[in-house]
């Protein structure tokens, strides 16, 4: 299936049998409708972010009980085969597509964004975003133009940081009480 | 198979496709805001399904404001799995939906071999389809247990956990956990299924269709119970799409949407099942479509078990070494097994760099993960696309203008499973 006529679209990839156009995000929204009123994709089956901070560097992927991590532009048993192909900008949301009738089919519309720039919302097109939107916010701290009520949905009103960053800590959780307060 | 999206107006004014509110604020032409007591429910209350909260705005008895406050029970699974190998986090997935394990652990292990490009051995497959329709109906007797308990039908949680107690007898056999069992891995199954499995699996089979007999002639007759459920919770296909609801919450809406009918996975394209919709939208119609989807269910696993028998003694898991692990006897014997055991165990298995999302239907729905792989031996991004979380977004279209009695009865109804939602 195409999708040519799908406002910003910048690339259409086809991996694992699975469909992503990947859109400009200053006009995502538009897409979105487009996609929605013409392709008939009247389920927002899901809003799922990733941060590639350190994507293909070494030590942030870094091989356990190596200090310093692997060396991913060496081979061998320790490292990968190869270096993954490099990303545009630090964080990627994908908008997972689904168009519930008589020929379903999924699609996966993605924008890429760099720390602290804002995407618009799609809750006017999909109502089901809020909720998800509202996670990403939580999660991976990208701000959604438009969101009627963009709060913290999972941690605390007043957690600071957002948990999925990938230089967020593992086991960062405060401990209250203790000494160091 | 054709999905139909019923054109049933369930109540008046549908509000598609403006925004459908996650937030009920109170109407001051309808209310007035004297009058207004702020109740809050939970996050420990013994009918909330777990650490649900919910901050409602009563104004006597009816409610005038709703918004559901979820998070309790963030444990944080995306981020700890993305610090283990692809071989360790299995266990995850099982944790995050509590109450349908296997289904979680399944759509994991079929994202993971998405992006492998492994071939599961078709045994492996009809055990998988098994495991998981059992634990289907698991989910739906807790379901029933709890909100009938909710309801002040006590008896009946007592009938369903003595049910729900004989599938995690089975769980027990094929995984020696009751719970939680890691039995379905990447490659196949954990172990092959003990010998005697299918014989007692068909004992359930055959008793578990006069048991949810035996639970409708307790309830459908129940003047209390038909009072309670009948009307209440209405939510309209259209509201219902646009707030990402499936499941049950879908089909009770007069939605003929199943995954395993309309995208089927697995070997669900060869097996005969029906799948219930209901037109009515309401917490009776969303009861009545778990039953019957309970004996569906049944009639799953019996085909599941004729095909396990005729495939007795085929391979279970993929004879793939650098995946799976070898078997336990060649550790013994071949230097190569042993050294791709280690490998596995302590580096763990690389999986190629892409991204997939994969979708299955789970007890509560349309349950999804997302993964991405940089190519290394742990994943880089897990997502889960949790059906609870979506249902809980419906919180506050569903309870408009209802009585603080029915809330319980709806709030149930959603069938939201925390863990989850929260993940």
């Amino acid at each position: 299936m195409t999708y040519a006529g799908v406002p910003g679209v910048i690339e259409t990839r086809e991996t694992f049998d699975e469909t992503t156009l990947v859109v400009d995000p200053a006009r995502l929204a538009e897409a979105c409708t487009y996609l929605r009123d013409q392709e008939g994709f009247n389920f927002l089956s899901d809003i799922a972010p990733a941060d590639y901070l350190g994507w293909g560097q070494q030590e942030v992927a870094g091989y356990v009980g190596t200090a310093s991590g692997r060396d991913l532009n060496e081979p061998g048993s320790q490292g990968l085969a190869r270096v993954p192909a490099p990303k545009p900008k630090r964080f990627s949301v994908s908008y997972q597509l689904l168009h519930v009738g008589d020929e379903p089919a999924r699609l996966r519309v993605q924008v890429w964004l760099d720390d602290g720039e804002p995407v618009d919302s799609v809750v006017p097109v999909w109502p089901a975003a809020d909720w998800f939107e509202r996670e990403v916010w939580d999660m991976m701290g990208i701000r959604f133009h438009g969101h009627p009520n963009l709060v913290r949905i999972l941690m605390d009103e007043d957690w600071e940081g957002h948990p999925l960053r990938k230089d967020y800590p593992l086991g960062g959780e405060p401990v209250r009480f203790s000494d160091e307060d | 198979m054709v999905a139909v999206v019923s054109r049933k107006r369930i109540y008046e004014g549908s509000r598609i496709p403006q925004p459908v509110p996650t937030i009920l604020e109170v109407d001051p032409a309808k209310h007035s805001l004297d009058d207004i007591l702020r109740v809050n429910f939970g996050p420990n209350h013994p009918s909330t399904h777990g650490v649900l909260r919910l901050i409602v705005d009563l104004d006597g008895e009816t409610v005038a404001g709703i918004r559901a406050v979820i998070g309790y029970l963030h444990t944080g699974f995306e981020k700890n799995m993305e610090a283990k190998s692809w071989w360790k986090s299995v266990t995850y997935p099982s944790r995050v939906d509590y109450v349908s394990f296997q289904a979680n652990e399944l759509v994991y292990v079929l994202a993971v071999e998405k992006l492998l490009g492994l071939e599961v051995p078709r045994r492996a497959t009809w055990a998988r389809m098994a495991l998981t329709e059992l634990t289907r109906i698991h989910s739906h007797l807790i379901w029933l247990g709890t909100s009938a308990l909710e309801l002040g039908a006590i008896s009946l949680l007592w009938y369903t956990f003595d049910d729900r107690d004989e599938i995690l007898d089975l769980f027990e056999m094929v995984g020696g956990a009751r719970m939680h069992t890691r039995y379905f891995q990447v490659g196949g199954l954990a172990e092959d299924l003990p010998p005697g499995f299918t014989a007692e699996a068909r004992k359930f089979c055959d008793a578990m269709p006069k048991s949810v007999d035996e639970y409708e002639a307790i309830l459908d007759r129940n003047a209390i119970w038909l009072e309670r459920t009948k009307g209440i919770g209405l939510l309209s296909a259209e509201d219902g799409l646009a707030l990402a609801q499936s499941g049950p919450m879908l089909r009770a809406s007069g939605v003929n949407w199943d995954l395993r009918k309309s995208m089927p996975y697995l070997f669900y394209d060869e097996v005969e099942f029906d799948v219930p919709v209901y037109e009515n939208g309401d917490v009776y119609d969303r009861y009545k479509v778990h039953m019957d989807e309970m004996r569906e269910s049944v009639r799953i696993v019996r085909q599941c078990l004729d095909r396990l028998d005729e495939m007795e003694g085929e391979p279970w898991v993929a004879d793939d070494r650098k995946v799976v692990l070898p078997p336990r006897h060649e550790l013994h014997t071949s230097m190569e097994s042993l050294i791709h055991h280690f490998k596995i165990v302590t580096e763990g298995y690389t999986v190629p760099e892409g991204e997939v999302y994969v979708v299955i239907e789970s007890p509560r729905g349309e349950a999804g993960c997302y993964l991405v792989s940089d190519g290394g031996p742990r994943p880089w991004r897990v997502r889960f696309r949790a059906p609870s979380f979506a249902a809980l977004q419906a919180t506050a279209t569903v309870v408009q203008g209802c009585l603080v009695a029915d809330l319980i009865a709806i709030a149930g109804s959603l069938d939201p499973v925390m863990g989850e939602a929260d993940r």
